[in-house]
């Protein structure tokens, strides 16, 4: 086995927050952290631990921020965070779409209107029709979704929507196209789709399989491509235990860097098998 | 001092030509392009002969650098499928009709300049200090970054094109970006006219002009129908909105497109 190779830290210009921890409303069969109602793994974060981090990054400039969870939106001080970081920022929030009232999208569309920065809202989909949907997410999920999304365009907002690749087809430009259609009929007139990949850990290793041995990097196939794209060049992600390397591996002690973003500014070694899909599907988890 | 910045040209001869006469009736101490001379638009071998007949100074952009290399396609930074798709037919149309010469002569352009004046130091990038192809958009450039992006590369104003949408920043530590726009496509607000920059640096006070110019815009259409180039282009010259290479506007600039 040759040594993980090490990507360094080029440039810090996304930062991620775990804003709702491991915290879901609902338990995805294809979890890559396997987010649940009971999953504690990580906490939640509270508005001052956002606003240390934010504090840390501007002196950083950090260029863009980013909130996932969990199910964001489960976080009592979301619309908050969001109002903080605008202020120095663009911001993009990732939801499952259930908790969406319409006061809260008129709300995100104040925000939206008042900041000089981007606000967007990201919101997943799985499949093409509610069978494919709730049969990862859960029955009654796309119900629920579907009056998410309307609420949001009725407030004048056009979410992204993201699908992943346990959609069979989306990836060819015939599913894209249909995925396109489909966005039209929820009312989106400028639909704007981002194909998601599926990484083989937390639930989704039980879903499909594990990753094998051999999906490992190793230097030689970093050599064939451009190491600054992979999103540990570029990002970090903050959870309430601390700053990780990246979005994904947060269950991994050893993605782990430190309390804070400082401490989080070394190299990384590429030893997980999830680095493995990241640089051979070319993943980015931003928009 | 003033300086005019022309961004991304876009093989729009008419759109430059106009561009030319406004510079010289208004009289400036400098004027340079910062690449894109091609895409969209017809005939781009007019664009490095016009240039290089009046002895304009400028950097490359992306599609210099992949027109000189003769790289497949124009490293224009895309990740949707659908902007890649337009942007592919744009380059394939713009590689078979540059000669060259014309080529060969793009790849000696500097990725670029440097210069000092009223006591700033000024640096004209095409997208970014660090990246031919980062677009550097107004709602997605904060301050803080910006402010990063200046102190990395020791600049005092930063003059940049790429994204296709001017605007100015003022920096709390008193450094400033200049997105000039492009003179190659309208700016996605329903109006057919296009935009340069106008830098004026006056004891220590920078300020940035925007100048919309009129170009016989039915007349670049009517070539590009002869040209057979997607009538996707020609409608956002006749109208103003953008029709394609739109999945990379940031959210704020997309709502206030029409598509």
């Amino acid at each position: 086995m040759t040594e993980a190779p090490l990507v360094s830290l080029a440039s810090l210009d996304t930062l991620w927050f775990q804003v709702s921890g491991t915290l879901c409303n609902i338990a995805c069969t294809h979890c890559f952290i396997s987010c649940s109602p009971q999953n504690h793994s990580h906490e939640m974060m509270t508005l001052a631990d956002v606003e240390e981090r934010l504090d840390e990054a501007r002196a950083i400039g950090v260029r863009e921020y980013y909130f996932t969870g969990g199910e964001p939106f489960m976080n009592r001080d979301m619309i908050a965070i969001l109002e903080k970081t605008l202020r120095q920022g663009p911001a993009t929030v990732l939801t499952n779409g259930m908790l969406l009232p319409p006061a809260v999208c008129r709300k995100l569309k104040e925000l939206f209107d008042a900041s000089d920065y981007s606000l967007d809202i990201r919101i997943s989909i799985d499949g093409f029709d509610r069978a494919s949907h709730d049969a990862i997410r859960g029955p009654g999920v796309w119900d629920r979704v579907m009056t998410g999304i309307a609420n949001l365009v009725a407030a004048g907002l056009n979410p992204v929507i993201t699908v992943t690749t346990a959609a069979e087809g989306v990836e060819t430009s015939e599913g894209r196209m249909r995925f396109l259609e489909l966005m039209r009929t929820f009312g989106i007139d400028k639909p704007r789709l981002k194909v998601l990949s599926l990484f083989r850990i937390g639930a989704e290793e039980k879903r499909s399989r594990a990753y094998a041995d051999w999906e490992r990097l190793s230097s030689d196939m970093l050599e064939t491509g451009d190491a600054g794209s992979l999103q540990c060049a570029s990002g970090r992600m903050v959870t309430s235990r601390g700053v990780y390397v990246c979005p994904i591996l947060i269950e991994e002690e050893g993605a782990r860097m430190g309390d804070r973003l400082a401490d989080a500014q070394r190299p990384f070694p590429l030893r997980y098998g999830a680095c493995h899909t990241c640089w051979v599907d070319g993943v980015t988890c931003t928009t | 001092m003033r300086f005019a910045f022309i961004g991304g040209i876009y093989s729009n001869y008419w759109a430059l030509r106009a561009t030319l006469d406004d510079i010289s009736r208004r009289g400036v101490d400098g004027v340079w392009f910062l690449g894109d001379l091609g895409a969209f638009g017809p005939h781009p071998d007019r664009i490095p002969e016009l240039l290089i007949e009046r002895g304009m100074p400028g950097i490359q952009g992306n599609y210099e650098e992949s027109l000189s290399s003769r790289a497949e396609d124009c490293h224009c930074g895309y990740t949707d499928p659908r902007d890649s798709h337009y942007a592919q037919i744009s380059y394939d149309y713009t590689f078979a009709n540059t000669s060259d010469a014309h080529k060969d002569w793009m790849g000696t352009l500097p990725r670029e300049i440097r210069f000092q004046a009223g006591g700033k130091r000024f640096l004209l990038v095409h997208g970014s200090p660090r990246r031919i192809n980062e677009f550097l958009w107004r709602s997605t450039s904060p301050d803080p970054f910006l402010e990063r992006l200046c102190v990395e590369s020791e600049a005092d104003v930063i003059v940049c094109t790429h994204t296709g949408l001017h605007w100015h920043r003022p920096l709390p530590g008193g450094r400033h970006v200049v997105n000039a726009g492009v003179i190659g496509r309208p700016a996605n607000d329903g109006r057919t006219n296009v935009w340069f920059a106008v830098v004026e640096v006056n004891g220590g006070a920078v300020t940035a002009e925007f100048v919309p110019v009129e170009y016989d815009h039915r007349r670049l259409a009517g070539e590009m129908q002869k040209e057979r180039l997607p009538g996707e282009f020609i409608e956002t010259v006749l109208t103003g909105w953008w029709t394609t290479c739109l999945e990379v506007l940031p959210p704020k600039e997309r709502a206030a497109g029409r598509f």
